[in-house]
């Protein structure tokens, strides 16, 4: 079977053993979506109507970093849990015993990662425009998620394998994923924030950031995965 | 800690290790399943070097361990459907038929791991381990859990897997079965290993003994 044929049948393994047990997907997003509604409300209360800075601008500015303070802490649950109940289990090191790259396992499971990120911001964006009252689905917007959900997965997920093998893990994998991660968050809400307010003339550098940063990400976490999982 | 090892287990050889808590028993046994990598020294399977043929190496090996490896959402079948993929086996279908039979599990092919008992869980990973009819078994405790008829299923498959020209390693903290059920015997104390005999040239008691005076 090729490699793409093995992430495949990892990526089924996840889906399928969440599809039964829903332990990662409705906590991540019930925590999207309760961020998402904090912020919309904490927001309506504080934001003042200025003739330089209109509230629609600033509430769209706002909204940019509501919405990705809701994927990335959504997201770091979703990442610690999946890999710390597979360790917990042991089935890590049955599939660290499977005759495949080590490099193709990272892929696998970054590629359920990204599927259970995707599905909730599939869901929590619209629930997002409706709330802010924001203009969502533009081709630009679904870019910059998908580039900053690449970029933050990738990291993500190697960085939960880190964290699993450690006693204080809960609180290792923000430690280590936050300060790294940085250029990606950063470059998401910049992105995010021009799209949402119609000032898209310097988006092109912010995506080609977030483009340099994923594929360096990718690169970096497929070579070295084989040595985070050793012992 | 382990201390200069230096053995060799041939084709068709069932060696099985003994050893006090805390010898270095699993240790050894997660160098050779390449889960930990030796701080120093040489591992080759069926001539194949980890740092050079880690697939080719790993393809060669089955392993049972203290936990079982396997997946507590998914059915008995579907676990070793997705082991089968993950180490290319050729017929699929008619191999896992064959192993859910050797264990006993055929009837209990669509149910969930989490559904299993212990020794059902037990008999489940033994059939994860051979499904892709690996050269080497290293099997840790792999008696844990099982009632006699699960240890019954054990001998068989260590047995098949001998007349079929593969070996085995295996630890257990029962000697009577230990002995019984390979050819040779190895001792492991405190890291090193301190008696390598044939099986038939040692009792349960001499073990036990040696082991007690030794820890």
């Amino acid at each position: 079977m090729s490699a793409f044929g093995k992430i495949y049948a990892i990526v089924w393994k996840d889906l399928l053993t969440e599809v039964r047990t829903k332990e990662l997907f409705g906590g991540m997003f019930l925590f999207a979506l309760l961020t998402i509604i904090t912020f919309n409300f904490a927001f309506d209360l504080t934001i003042v109507n200025s003739p330089d800075r209109p509230a629609a601008v600033a509430k769209a500015a706002s909204g940019a970093g509501a919405i990705w303070v809701a994927f990335i802490f959504a997201g770091m649950l979703g990442l610690g849990r999946a890999v710390s109940l597979e360790r917990d289990r042991g089935s890590f090191d049955g599939l660290l015993l499977c005759p495949v790259d080590r490099g193709v396992i990272y892929l696998g499971k970054l590629a359920g990662n990204l599927i259970f990120i995707g599905l909730v911001e599939l869901i929590a964006v619209p629930v997002f425009g409706a709330l802010f009252n924001l203009p969502v689905l533009q081709p630009a917007l679904l870019l910059v998620l998908g580039l900053g959900t690449l970029g933050f997965a990738a990291l993500g997920t190697l960085f939960s394998v880190m964290a699993a093998s450690t006693r204080a893990r809960d609180v290792m994998l923000p430690v280590l994923l936050f300060p790294i991660s940085l250029p990606v968050v950063i470059g998401t809400v910049r992105a995010t924030t021009m799209i949402l307010t119609h000032q898209t003339g310097d988006l092109i550098p912010w995506l080609n950031l977030l483009g340099a940063f994923d594929v360096i990400f990718l690169t970096i976490a497929f070579l070295v995965f084989d040595r985070v999982v050793e012992e | 800690m382990l201390r200069a090892i230096d053995m060799r287990i041939e084709p068709g050889e069932r060696v099985v290790l003994f050893g006090s808590n805390g010898a270095g028993k699993t240790t050894l046994l997660r160098i050779l399943a390449t889960l930990s990598r030796p701080t120093k020294g040489t591992l080759l399977i069926d001539g194949l070097t980890i740092e050079r043929d880690a697939q080719a190496a790993r393809r060669r090996i089955g392993v049972v361990a203290h936990q079982p490896y396997l997946y507590d959402d998914l059915t008995a079948e579907e676990n070793l459907r997705f082991f089968a993929k993950m180490y290319d086996v050729a017929d699929q279908h008619s191999r896992i038929d064959e192993v859910l039979d050797l264990v006993g599990l055929a009837a209990r092919r669509g149910d969930r791991v989490r559904t299993f008992s212990r020794g059902m869980q037990q008999r489940l990973a033994l059939a994860r381990a051979i499904v892709h009819r690996p050269a080497l078994l290293l099997f840790d405790e792999p008696d844990t859990g099982l009632d006699r008829a699960g240890v019954g299923v054990l001998e068989r498959i260590l047995e098949e897997q001998a007349s079929a020209g593969g070996s085995v390693l295996m630890t257990t903290h029962d000697l009577e079965f230990g002995l019984r059920a390979v050819d040779r015997v190895l001792l492991l104390d405190s890291g090193r290993l301190v008696l390598d005999i044939p099986a038939g040239s040692i009792d349960a008691d001499d073990i036990a003994e040696r082991m007690s005076s030794r820890s």
